[in-house]
């Protein structure tokens, strides 16, 4: 199994946190993983991307240009990376602030309504989380314990007590996911 | 008598320091470095810590600088031997670190190094030798050159449009909270180095303390680039060079 | 506590490593795509654990002198930087090279010249393996294609560094600084006491006791004749370097027709460019020198044999070509493709290029 994932968002839409806690779940459960960012100015405040590939074998290139799923979090993202998506590939993306959906034909393509979501429980922060809920019910690569372990080790102690809403987010991601294009 | 009579250990009035080395000076007859090196020398001898020493030569006349003194010592490359310092004593605290450094060095292409590590208080004694030009390559303009004064790229005197003002750095050093004393010496006559050589004892033993850097500046001479025998560069030092850098301390610690 | 498993970035690895590896020192000047090292330092805040100094120096000028002093002690010191720092540390690792003192030092290259760009490159190629700064020198330069050897290479590089009385740098790029991967980590290695360093650095300058002759540190020599027969003494051992000290690794050549020469950050794309060609029925090996100076010459000649043709992909205008073709002698087609700018090949072009340039 190797999972070739692209993250993009706007910087301080917790993209690069999605990834890191989806590799380090990963890891911990004995799986290779390399975690790529986007760095630099485009970080701040503009749009931030992370490559995070997940793999039972040694990982080649940690630079990848075609993906077996793209987590998309805003339009400038959506137009950049839709067209990176293997043939057969998945596509997951929140429609708020979209206003050109995805078109594809080829590919899978569910919508997820994270960041209403996330305002209706009252924590914006818990946003990345049903994203990664979301993704994580199409394709489980990393079983749940193991995400738990991920974000032990991902966050830092001082934020250990928001473990279970991050887990409870992850939950609520996988019942909110809407198919738009199913294969 | 016989010389054997004579050199008696009894009837010694002088002698080298050990801290020294037997190599022979290259310094110019007249020279203000050759008594600076001895004056520092003998406050090691004096302190006995000859063992604990690490000193950072630059570049400039007293490049070789290790080979005159017996104790471990680093060549720098120019304008960097505060910072040499400061990775010697951070690296061994238990040492004392010293610099000696002239003009050009210290004020010119160091002036970096210098400010930065005065400002973070590192704990070392900096020996900053001012004879207003560059020696060692052959009577150039310094920071430190006065205003009117003739250097072979000042050939018709320094003036403030071309070459903009000589540089008080010691004052500058005396403004920061990172130099903890700060003194301007000079070595033209025995009384003056008797009173350097206790400002120089004064810096190293302020680096028991821990409370920042030492720095000694001494008014030199130059009396092969100046253009004039020695004893009329010492005479020039006192009536032109004083003036413009008068002599005491800047800054001491408060009691 | 044995070893241990970690996910860290390629920066935060350099540093971890340092920490472990006993380093006394590390001299640094925030730059990007760096300055996680010196950021990861300051947070292990290890002069309260091993006693390691950490200092944020005034300039890259400053920092590199830093190094040569506290090498000149004996001491294991380290600084890091990107490409526009490292040019400004060419003067200190000159003298170092001249007053023959280990250190390690670290590029996490960005595109160039000048200010250029903060994403990856490997344009430094030829400042790293031909010198960099004034005089006959040369840096052992060992160059990491994952965060593990980013974490390994600090340890050997002050194997090295040590062995050979000579500065040796760690080759990166922002991508092997920047991506995070799974590290083993080793236990702390206790840093080197003061009788280790005097007994086993007799040059070292720690403060001179009275039973030995004052050690000075000076790249120095007026005396032509003299300064010559140095020059010699270091020549004879960077001959000695060159025999013993390539390294390389082979990946898929057994049956290659075709080769990839590269390191670094482009070493990993060309791994994935070999599986895409091997699924279209391409038969492509890589060829990886680690060590860039010395450069395995004789080895790429000999893997080189039976290859139709060569493809040296860097990122950069068209460096290591130069070494390729020499230890090839040219007697294979050779090739260069690169990116430039901080621009990163994809998989794809690479194969692209090595059907439209080699075969």
């Amino acid at each position: 199994m190797t999972e070739e994932i692209i993250i993009a968002g706007f910087g301080g839409q917790g993209v690069l946190s999605m990834g890191k806690i989806l590799a380090y779940s990963g890891a911990m459960q004995d799986k290779e993983v390399s975690w790529l960012p986007s760095y630099g100015p485009e970080m701040r405040g503009g749009t931030s991307n992370v490559t995070v590939i997940i793999s039972d074998e040694r990982i080649s290139s940690p630079r990848i240009n075609q993906f077996d799923t793209a987590i998309i979090l805003n339009q400038q993202s959506l137009d950049k990376f839709e067209k990176t998506v293997k043939p057969g590939g998945l596509l997951v993306y929140d429609p708020n602030g979209i206003t050109e959906p995805p078109t594809r034909k080829d590919i899978n393509i569910y919508s997820i309504a994270a960041t209403e979501e996330a305002a209706k429980i009252g924590n914006t922060k818990l946003f990345n989380m049903i994203v990664l809920g979301g993704f994580l019910k199409i394709k489980p690569i990393v079983n749940s314990e193991f995400i738990q372990k991920g974000l032990e080790k991902s966050l830092p102690p001082r934020h250990h007590n928001l473990i279970p809403a991050n887990l409870e987010a992850i939950e609520t991601g996988k019942k909110i996911l809407n198919p738009i294009n199913v294969l | 008598m016989t010389r054997e009579e004579i050199i008696k250990p009894e009837n010694l009035v002088y002698r080298r320091t050990p801290v020294l080395t037997d190599n022979v000076m290259h310094y110019c007859p007249g020279c203000g470095h050759g008594t600076i090196h001895r004056i520092i020398a003998e406050v090691i001898e004096e302190m006995g810590i000859q063992d604990k020493v690490i000193g950072i030569s630059p570049v400039g006349c007293s490049v070789f600088a290790y080979n005159y003194f017996d104790v471990d010592f680093i060549e720098a490359a120019h304008g960097r031997a505060p910072a040499c310092a400061t990775a010697v004593k951070r690296l061994n605290p238990d040492k004392f670190v010293f610099t000696y450094q002239g003009d050009g060095d210290l004020a010119a292409i160091g002036t970096a190094e210098t400010i930065h590590a005065c400002n973070r208080g590192e704990n070392i004694t900096m020996i900053f030798v001012n004879n207003a030009i560059y020696g060692m390559t052959g009577g150039q303009m310094a920071p430190t050159t006065l205003l009117g004064m003739k250097t072979v790229t000042t050939p018709y005197g320094r003036t403030v449009e071309a070459n903009g003002y000589p540089l008080r750095i010691t004052d500058i050093i005396a403004s920061l909270p990172g130099a903890y004393y700060v003194t301007r010496q000079a070595v033209f006559t025995p009384a003056h180095v008797r009173k350097c050589k206790k400002a120089i004892r004064q810096a190293f033993e302020n680096q028991k303390l821990k409370k920042g850097v030492s720095f000694v500046e001494v008014v030199s001479n130059c009396n092969s680039n100046w253009k004039m025998p020695a004893v009329k560069a010492n005479e020039w030092l006192e009536e032109n060079m004083l003036p413009f850098y008068p002599l005491g301390d800047l800054k001491v610690p408060e009691k | 506590m044995a070893k241990e498993l970690k996910l860290m970035k390629g920066n935060e690895a350099i540093a971890e490593s340092a920490i472990r590896h006993g380093v006394d020192g590390y001299f640094g000047y925030p730059i990007t795509p760096q300055s996680e090292v010196l950021e990861h330092l300051a947070l292990e805040n290890p002069i309260k654990t091993t006693g390691m100094v950490v200092l944020q120096a005034e300039s890259e000028t400053a920092s590199i002198n830093m190094v040569y002093a506290g090498a000149s002690c004996g001491k294991k010191v380290m600084t890091s930087s990107s490409s526009p720092g490292i040019s400004l540390m060419q003067e200190g690792l000159s003298y170092m090279a001249g007053a023959e003192l280990p250190a390690v030092v670290v590029n996490v290259v960005r595109g160039g010249p000048g200010l250029g760009t903060i994403q990856p490159s490997q344009a430094d190629y030829f400042q790293s393996t031909k010198g960099g700064g004034h005089g006959d020198y040369r840096l052992i330069t060992l160059a990491p294609a994952s965060v593990q050897e980013m974490y390994d290479f600090v340890g050997l590089a002050f194997e090295l560094a040590f062995k050979y009385r000579n500065p040796a740098l760690i080759l990166s790029d922002g991508m092997i600084g920047q991506v995070m991967e799974k590290v083993v980590i080793d236990d702390y290695q206790p840093r080197w006491t003061d009788e280790y360093i005097a007994e086993h650095f007799p040059w070292a300058t720690v403060g001179k006791p009275a039973t030995r002759k004052h050690n000075f540190i000076t790249s120095l020599e007026l005396d032509s004749a003299v300064q010559e027969q140095n020059n010699i003494r270091i020549q004879k051992k960077y001959k000695e370097c060159e025999e013993k000290e390539v390294r390389y690794e082979m990946i898929n050549c057994e049956d290659a027709d075709y080769l990839f020469v590269a390191y670094g950050s482009s070493a990993r794309i060309c791994q994935k460019s070999i599986e895409l060609a091997r699924a279209e029925g391409i038969k492509v090996g890589l060829f990886r020198p680690i060590t860039l100076w010395p450069f395995p010459s004789k080895q790429l000649k000999e893997a080189a044999k039976n290859v139709k043709g060569i493809l040296s992909v860097e990122m950069n205008a068209g460096q290591m070509i130069e070494d390729v073709k020499l230890a090839t002698e040219c007697r294979v087609k050779t090739e260069h493709y690169g990116r430039n700018g901080g621009m990163i090949p994809d998989p794809n072009e690479i194969l692209e290029a090595l059907k439209k340039q080699i075969m």
